[in-house]
């Protein structure tokens, strides 16, 4: 990669001194000057320049350069103060990954007030947890992290970043992959390291009629968003210690140019969002009416999961997008999926026949839905639900 | 936009674990559908001019006219088998180089993802090529006094109402609109529309950033997914004995 400057066409603005967080830039007469031994190539300035005369080249890095590539990354997302579950998942995968390569696992933590959140991620597996902890970072804003995410890759050289994929992670990642000219695998299920040490990351494609093995051969770092609920974040470690390093980023407000001026929270008070739930209770069209949906409302709470349905449930209004599960909607894999009156049609199962155990409660005995599930009871759901109820209670009694 | 197989019609050849697509029809994607319906509706209500793009095959051609009848002005090809075998990140180097050259625009709008890489990769990719902001899986879009745009973005929790200067790109949802059916007017005049055809050597990518050999990621290989069987399914002609045995069955799986 480098960094190409054209100082005709440059305009003597500066703003590209304001925003660079490296020193790297400075005013040469009526124009600026690089010093390419401080520069990452973040792209700050390529970014914040108003007639484009700066443009980063980036090319792939060879063969010979990947080697000095090293550790495993994970980004930790937080959300109202704490880890999303995603962010535990991916600190366990990533202590596996990194004990293969025999390199160290790193946390990143990005946010407001979240500093005190890194004891969490050593106690899972990282060695080390770089914490970013300023107001600008409260709401996410693309621009902001990925300025921040950049930033910190770009000069650490780090071989391996995982993030999680939440609608957050699935914005920032590929905008860092894109401006740092990397490979980047979306929603992975699974990830491996082969015996060239290159990360084999798989995923479904197609509406999970197929799966694929992804490699990224010659760019480092190797990027991939990994899906929630698919790793099982591993017990926590009280004793383990490690290193939290602080990082101070000044970003320029100029350099964030979206704003967030409301958050409207649909999962509502007791709503679990189904994409982080050991358990998800969903409707289909067989609920019939959405004042019955109570009685999924009550397994759920009965259970501690999540009111997940399918789509046509989530177009009718009955339930808020974030709950639909399937192909447009969440793709999900809990421990436990309630199908209730649901078909199973295709785009459907996309979304969640990755789930432990299956169970299907339908009418219909040729419903296709039958053809996944583990457990199935063929019968009219207002008559079996009220008595799973029940037979729960009974049992929960008995504990 | 993008032409896709219609996933759900897609099948596995169970000997060599590869797809099977001939006979599966190609449609929008759906995504993409409900992008191009939100930029008619934003030049109904404020004027201006829609064109549409794709990268792909000869015939994703189909799926240009379909976005024509619909009501968009014009349309771009990128075609060229040079830009075979593109990863997301070589599929937003194309687009965005073809975009570039069109300013300038106010809002770019993709889909949220297409329906069979699933990757929702490409629009925000696109958005740091162009240098411009990105708001991505957009439910709701209202253009302020011709320079801002605040729009619903979905989050995992609900939505955030997010605000922007333009130019934009935003990436569609479901939820933001219902896309319209092209009636038989809109597919006549679909024809006469203007539609521009753009090889690698007209747009001036190198040859190392497009297609296969400008990807970073390659696919090593693709195979069928574990199968599901299904398991116990018993009638519940007594429904309370059918609820016993199945918290009889998840007790024991250890999951309640
Ligand atoms: C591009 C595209 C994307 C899509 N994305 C999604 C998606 O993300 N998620 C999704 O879910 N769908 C999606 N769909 C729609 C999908 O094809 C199906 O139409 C939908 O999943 C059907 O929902 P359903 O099972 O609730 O309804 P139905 O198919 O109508 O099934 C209702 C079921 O309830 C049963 N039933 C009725 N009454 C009772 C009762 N009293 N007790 C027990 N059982 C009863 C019936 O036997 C029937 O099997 C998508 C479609 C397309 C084209
Ligand atoms: N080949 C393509 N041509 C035009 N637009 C595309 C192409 N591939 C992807 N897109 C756009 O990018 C969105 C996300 O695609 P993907 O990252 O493949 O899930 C799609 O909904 C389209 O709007």
């Amino acid at each position: 990669m480098t960094l190409l400057y054209d100082r005709e066409t440059c305009t003597g603005c500066m703003l590209c001194i304001k925003v660079c967080n490296f020193g790297a830039i400075s005013k040469d007469g009526d124009k600026v000057a690089f010093d390419l031994d401080k520069c990452v190539l973040c792209g700050s300035c390529e970014e914040v320049c108003p007639v484009n005369a700066i443009e980063i080249e980036r090319r792939t890095v060879d063969k010979e350069k990947i080697a000095e590539y090293r550790d495993v990354w994970v980004y930790c997302e937080t959300t109202d103060g704490r880890l999303r579950n995603v962010a535990l998942e991916l600190v366990t995968k990533g202590r596996e990954l990194a004990d293969k390569l025999g390199e160290h696992l790193v946390a990143l933590l990005i946010g407001y007030q979240v500093e005190h959140l890194a004891e969490h991620l050593v106690h899972h597996g990282a060695d080390k947890v770089v914490v970013i902890d300023e107001e600008v970072f409260k709401d996410y804003t693309t621009d902001a992290y990925t300025i921040a995410v950049t930033s910190l890759i770009a000069p650490r050289k780090p071989a391996v970043v995982l993030f999680g994929a939440t609608n957050n992670g699935r914005d920032l990642a590929p905008r860092v992959a894109a401006r740092l000219g990397l490979g980047l695998t979306a929603d992975c299920t699974g990830l491996d390291i082969d015996d060239e040490r290159q990360l084999v990351q798989t995923r479904p494609a197609f509406g999970g009629n197929i799966m694929a093995e992804i490699l990224c051969p010659y760019t480092r770092p190797q990027m991939a968003t990994v899906r929630p609920n698919v790793f099982k974040p591993s017990e926590p470690d009280p004793t383990r210690t490690g290193e939290v390093e602080r990082v101070n980023i000044n970003i320029n407000p100029v350099q964030v140019r979206t704003r967030v001026l409301e958050k409207v929270r649909e999962i509502t008070e007791g709503m679990r969002s189904v994409e982080e739930a050991d358990i998800v209770v969903s409707s289909g069209r067989g609920i019939k009416d959405p004042s019955n949906l109570a009685l999924p409302k009550e397994l759920a709470d009965l259970l501690g999961a999540a009111v997940g349905g399918s789509r046509p449930i989530v177009d009718l209004g009955w339930l808020p997008p974030t709950q639909q599960v399937g192909q447009s909607g969440r793709t999900i894999c809990p421990r436990l999926y309630i199908a209730l009156g649901i078909s199973g049609a295709i785009q459907h199962l996309a979304g969640m026949s990755s789930s432990d155990i299956i169970v299907a409660i339908n009418k219909d005995p040729e419903a296709p839905i039958f053809e996944v599930a583990d457990f199935g009871i063929v019968g009219d759901l207002f008559e079996v639900v009220p008595a799973l109820i029940e037979e729960i209670k009974k049992l929960q009694a008995t504990r | 936009m993008k032409q896709v197989p219609e996933v759900a019609e897609v099948k596995i050849n169970p000997e060599t674990g590869t797809l099977i697509r001939d006979g599966v029809p190609s449609i929008l994607n759906p995504f993409d559908e409900i992008a191009v319906e939100a930029a008619i509706q934003l030049k109904e209500q404020h004027g201006g001019e829609v064109i549409v793009i794709t990268m792909g095959p000869p015939q994703a051609k189909d799926a240009l006219y379909k976005a024509l009848a619909m009501g968009a002005d014009s349309a771009v090809h990128l075609t060229d088998p040079r830009f075979a075998g593109a990863d997301t990140w070589a599929t937003a180097r194309t687009l965005a180089k073809q975009i570039g050259k069109m300013k300038p625009f106010d809002l770019v709008i993709c889909g949220k993802q297409a329906i069979d890489g699933d990757t929702a990769q490409v629009g925000p990719e696109i958005a740091e090529f162009l240098g411009i902001p990105q708001i991505c899986y957009v439910r709701h879009i209202e253009l302020e006094d011709g320079k801002h745009v605040k729009v619903h973005r979905e989050t995992d929790e609900g939505y955030e109402v997010v605000r922007a200067r333009l130019p934009v790109l935003l990436t569609a949802t479901k939820g933001l609109n219902e896309p319209r059916l092209p009636n038989i007017m809109g597919i006549m005049k679909a024809k006469k529309k203007p539609l521009e055809v753009v090889d690698a050597d007209t747009l001036g990518l190198p040859e190392d950033e497009i297609g296969l050999k400008g990807s970073p990621t390659t696919v090593r290989k693709v195979f069928p997914p574990e199968k599901r069987k299904g398991g116990m399914k018993i009638e519940a002609e007594d429904p309370r004995e059918a609820a016993r045995k199945l918290v009889e069955f998840l007790a024991k799986k250890g999951v309640i």
